[in-house]
């Protein structure tokens, strides 16, 4: 009978178990252990392709503080008087709505100064929230040009545009590195 | 019995605590300043041809504003604002009133300052005075102002100026609360009206 001549396969550790069909050498097992962590891999980076833009365009954007503080040291009034140039506050200021839209400015001198758009006394703090994506424009003496302009961009949307944001973000804090 | 009488009485505390805080600090919509400085009195001319002092309206919520008749877009858009706000403050707008300080004293006589504030609303004050008083006003706000700015295309003695846009305003106390800034909503003005109005 052909059956007679069919070689069996040998019994695994005498438990009459026939075993898979394959032999099972310690080769075969690395085999099979490489292709597990290599399909591990594989899922992880594709889970981090998927998920992390996934989370960049949906996740809500929050953060700690909404407030962009600028201080005005101790001094500043006396080191002007003395002819140092200098800029306390930069001539353009962008603020995002939802996640840092409020303008703090914090007079730490002597004197009163002229901070952006007001006059603020010494020991005194001036927090302006922003509402409305808009560009603001305020006579400012602290600048050359006379204009302090603040741009207030709307919270990014849900989706390519919340991306895009945090991509530009990430850009951003990457340079300051 | 007497545990839930105590826990009461805690809760009752706690909030009238919290509810207190609340009234002595509401939540503005313009920039506020902390701490609130006394705003500085001043005593000018009248748009009635009378004395007018600031704090002749202690007791009332004022927004105060720079500006001048002749000026193309700021100051109609901003006293359309003030007085839309005022509309919508309805029964509460007797103790709102708008000041309106000029910084062209040279064209804005207390006449045309009359008539200009009135095509807003009646009740809209302005004020004006020497160039010194002016001057010394706008120092002790943080008021900015530049040079004549002539044009080309219009004749010699017409300019403009440029100023601060933004508007202030004083609780009934006479404290230097908030600023808003040109171009917010009415509904921004009406909201921190009433906030300071409910203190």
């Amino acid at each position: 009978m052909w059956l007679a001549t069919i070689p069996r396969t040998p019994t695994r550790r005498g438990t009459g178990d026939l075993g898979p069909p394959y032999p099972t050498s310690s080769g075969r097992d690395v085999f099979c252990m490489n292709h597990r962590l290599r399909y591990g891999v594989l899922a992880m980076l594709l889970i981090a392709a998927l998920g992390i833009p996934a989370w960049a365009a949906f996740a809500p954007v929050d953060s700690e503080s909404r407030d962009l503080v600028y201080e005005i040291p101790k001094g500043t009034f006396a080191r002007r008087q003395a002819g140092e140039k200098f800029d306390l506050i930069p001539a353009a200021i962008r603020l995002t709505i939802g996640v840092r839209d409020v303008l703090v400015m914090k007079n730490h001198d002597d004197v009163p100064q002229l901070f952006g758009p007001v006059l603020i006394m010494p020991g005194q703090s001036f927090r302006l929230p922003f509402r409305k994506a808009s560009t603001y424009l305020f006579t400012c003496p602290l600048h050359t040009s006379g204009l302090l302009t603040i741009i207030v961009e709307p919270e990014p949307e849900l989706g390519w545009k919340r991306l895009q944001w945090r991509t530009e973000a990430a850009v951003q804090f990457a340079a300051l590195l | 019995m007497r545990e839930s009488a105590s826990a009461f009485l805690f809760l009752f505390l706690m909030f009238t605590a919290f509810a207190g805080e609340a009234a002595g600090n509401p939540e503005l919509r313009a920039g506020v300043f902390d701490p609130p400085r006394a705003a500085p009195d001043f005593s000018l001319r009248g748009s009635d041809g009378s004395e007018l002092t600031l704090s002749h309206y202690r007791g009332k919520v004022i927004a105060l504003g720079f500006g001048y008749t002749h000026c193309p877009s700021v100051c109609p858009t901003t006293l359309a604002y003030l007085a839309e706000a005022r509309k919508k403050l309805a029964s509460a707008a007797g103790n709102f009133q708008v000041l309106y300080v000029t910084v062209d004293p040279e064209r804005d006589s207390a006449d045309q300052l009359k008539a200009f504030l009135a095509s807003f609303d009646s009740t809209f004050v302005g004020a004006t005075g020497t160039p010194q008083q002016l001057a010394a006003v706008r120092a002790a706000y943080g008021i900015t102002l530049s040079d004549k700015i002539f044009v080309d295309t219009q004749p010699k003695s017409t300019y403009f100026l440029d100023h601060s846009s933004f508007i202030y305003l004083i609780d009934q106390g006479g404290k230097l609360r908030a600023m808003m800034p040109f171009g917010v909503s009415t509904d921004d003005m009406e909201h921190d009206v009433k906030a300071l109005l409910s203190e």
